[in-house]
């Protein structure tokens, strides 16, 4: 029976090809946009989460900030930011404000001592000092790109550094201002052909950076994961990676010594939100002197929650206005469908002289709506996932297609067709057939 | 089969300009009889026809099909007792366009609820009957005007009505085509249909075993022909 009508809808909608295609526009347009949009909401949020997902969401930025910026609590990613070295997010500052002076500075006094603090509630604050950005590491001809980073013991968690071989910097090395190395799979791979990482270990690699030569033991080797999001053109051997020493180590080349934002990591089960005031008030007492410069915090999952919210909100906007042209390619299928009601009277009236019951009409004409409201649904789905593939590459983030939705869409169309479909079938159903049969 | 008691159709009912097409009109037929209805254009024939088809109600009057009472008969019943005992053949054919012969002869079957494959072989053997089986996957677009009340008739015959109910069959053909149609008509009522033919052609009414006339609303004359069919 159902069959039947499939058949016969297509049959009818074959006969008006240009009308029926026409009829079905609104709905297109309207599911193009809702897959379009779902797709590209989908990847962007998979990749801002990608993205951030280097960091813990237990990570706190704490960052020097002038006092006179009063940044609520707008999120960072409605401004300009920048990832900081020691593993979290730092917004720009304003190209108005001025440059705080080494005494605004955290000192690493000051940094200890907030550590000491916090005891128990983080687990460790991760400090970085970029060295050299553009270095080699070599060891002989062979060489690899590296950028120079003095860091704490404390970075390996912040950044979630995963060691493939050795161990990491740790607090001997900074307190001993030891010459020792932490550097990548791939520099490894570049500057010691051949070598598996544990061989590596022990050797000596040296850099160049700035004119200067240094000599470091390498102790550690650590996983080289390409970014999903890096569509770099340069050779595999000339890939640049981080070469990690002690902090202190760095120090002793660095005029200055203080730290414009470190990254406390915050222990488990700790509500990082509240953790986060806490040490912006903790701070506030310790910059209550400096009339310029204090300090602010701010968490990663709160950031993260912030761009998931506001891409929901995008994402939401735009789901309505295509629902409203799904609701004007509905009243189309509605409208298209009183139309073929009224060119068929005389066929309505011949089905009924035949024997066809009310409810027989009313389902031939509600499915020919939803066979209409489904292809357009189809026609849709299909520019929608090409659309919002074209997007998705064109913003270079990876494309997610959720078949769920696309079956959804699917469902979600057909009961479009049936509900607008509905009313002229039902107008149909109740036709007199005499009069139907007398209809010029 | 058929007992129609004083039926009365008015259009316009109450007002001033109010139409009595149809007056205190008593038409009986019994089983297997070859009725030919004759009168002048708008002397009520199809509005007779098509109340004796359960497709119009009279305004008054009682009419009993196959000895059930008809008034108090919803729609649905109503779609049911054309479906199983009643087979239309129209002067304009209404095939339905776009869906094959084969698919108009099936229809009634369709909405009997038959299974897709008896359909087919039913409908095959009706167009078989009709001589159209060589046409059975035309549309009726494709098919001259003879070809296409050939196969309405195969159509009306497909559920095994006990009556078959034809307005002007062959208003629409030539007189040579129209004889055909007749001569099917004559086989079918052999095989103890009853028919009953709105005709305008006084040559083809004879070929009916009785002949109604009809003026004005009202029965004139009802006559047996002799050397006609079954009367
Ligand atoms: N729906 C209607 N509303 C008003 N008047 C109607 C309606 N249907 C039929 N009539 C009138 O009823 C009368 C009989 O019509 P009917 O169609 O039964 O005539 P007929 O005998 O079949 O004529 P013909 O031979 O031309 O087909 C006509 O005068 C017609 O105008
Ligand atoms: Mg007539």
């Amino acid at each position: 029976m159902i069959f039947e009508n499939i058949l016969l809808a297509i049959g009818s909608l074959r006969a008006n090809k240009m009308r029926s295609l026409l009829t079905m526009l609104g709905i297109i347009i309207g599911i193009t946009s809702v897959i379009a949009i779902m797709t590209v909401g989908n990847s962007m949020s998979a990749s801002v989460s990608d993205q951030l997902s280097v960091f813990g969401t237990g990570n706190i930025s704490v960052y020097i900030q002038e006092k006179s910026e009063d940044t609520g609590n707008t999120p960072l990613f409605m401004r300009s930011a920048t990832l900081s070295e020691s593993g979290g997010i730092v917004p720009d500052s304003r190209s108005s404000s001025k440059a705080p002076d080494s005494e605004d500075l955290m000192t690493q006094d000051m940094i200890d001592a907030f550590a000491e603090a916090f005891r128990g509630r983080i687990d460790g604050v991760s400090q970085a000092r970029p060295v050299a950005d553009s270095a080699q590491a070599r060891d002989g001809e062979l060489y690899a790109n590296v950028s120079v980073y003095g860091v704490n013991a404390a970075f390996e968690n912040a950044n979630r550094i995963e060691l493939v071989a050795g161990r990491f910097i740790n607090a001997s090395d900074v307190a001993g201002n030891r010459g020792v190395a932490v550097v990548s799979e791939k520099a490894i791979q570049n500057m010691f052909a051949g070598e598996t990482p544990e061989g590596a270990l022990g050797r000596q690699l040296k850099t160049y950076a700035n004119g200067g030569i240094n000599v470091y033991t390498i102790v550690g080797v650590y996983k080289y994961t390409r970014s999903v999001l890096s569509v770099s053109s340069v050779a595999e051997k000339d890939i640049r990676t981080n070469l990690y020493i002690p902090v202190s180590v760095a120090m002793m080349d660095s005029v200055e010594k203080n730290f414009s934002s470190v990254t406390a990591v915050a222990a488990k089960g700790v509500n990082v939100v509240s953790l986060t005031s806490e040490i912006e008030n903790y701070f506030r007492s310790v910059y209550a002197r400096n009339e310029d410069f204090g300090v602010a915090a701010n968490n990663m999952e709160s950031e993260l929650s912030a761009i998931t919210n506001a891409l929901d909100q995008i994402s939401m906007a735009i789901a309505l206005i295509a629902a409203i042209s799904l609701l004007v390619g509905g009243i189309g299928v509605m409208n298209i469908m009183l139309v073929s009601v009224t060119e068929r009277t005389r066929e309505i009236g011949t089905r009924k002289a035949l024997g066809a019951r009310n409810s027989h009409i009313r389902l031939q004409f509600v499915t020919e709506a939803a066979i209409i409201a489904v292809i357009g649904g189809v026609i849709g789905i299909i520019l929608g996932v090409s659309g919002g593939t074209a997007l998705v590459s064109f913003l270079d983030v990876p494309m997610i297609i959720d078949p769920l939705t696309v079956f959804g869409t699917i469902v979600f169309s057909m009961c479009i067709g049936i509900f607008f479909g509905y009313y002229p079938a039902n107008k149909a159903a109740k036709l007199n057939p005499i009069d139907a049969l007398r209809y010029e | 089969m058929i007992d129609a008691e004083n039926i009365t159709k008015s259009y316009f009912t109450g007002t001033p300009n109010e139409l009595t097409v149809l007056k205190n009109v008593n038409f009986h037929v019994e089983k297997g009889e070859f009725v030919a209805v004759v009168g002048a254009s708008g002397s009520g024939k199809s509005t007779l026809m098509n109340i004796l088809g359960a497709l119009d109600k009279p305004t008054s009057g009682g009419y009993a099909l196959d000895g059930e009472p008809l008034e108090k008969l919803s729609d649905n019943q109503l779609s049911a007792i054309r479906n199983r005992k009643i087979g239309f053949v129209f002067q304009n054919f209404n095939l339905i366009p776009r869906v094959t012969a084969l698919k108009n002869v099936e229809l009634p079957l369709f909405y009997m609820g038959v299974g897709g494959a008896e359909r087919e072989r039913k409908s095959r053997e009706l167009l078989e009957l009709v001589e159209m089986a060589d046409r059975a996957k035309h549309v009726p677009n494709e098919l001259s005007g003879g070809q296409k009340q050939r196969v309405a008739i195969a159509r009306s015959l497909a559920n095994d009505p006990a009556i078959i109910l034809a307005d002007e069959p062959t208003g629409a053909l030539d007189s040579k085509t129209g004889l055909m149609v007749m001569d099917i008509f004559t086989r079918i009522n052999r095989d103890g249909r009853t028919i009953v033919l709105i005709t305008h052609n006084p040559e083809l009414a004879r070929m009916a075993g009785r002949v109604i006339t009809l003026s004005d609303g009202e029965i004139i004359s009802d006559e047996r022909v002799k050397g006609g069919a079954i009367a």
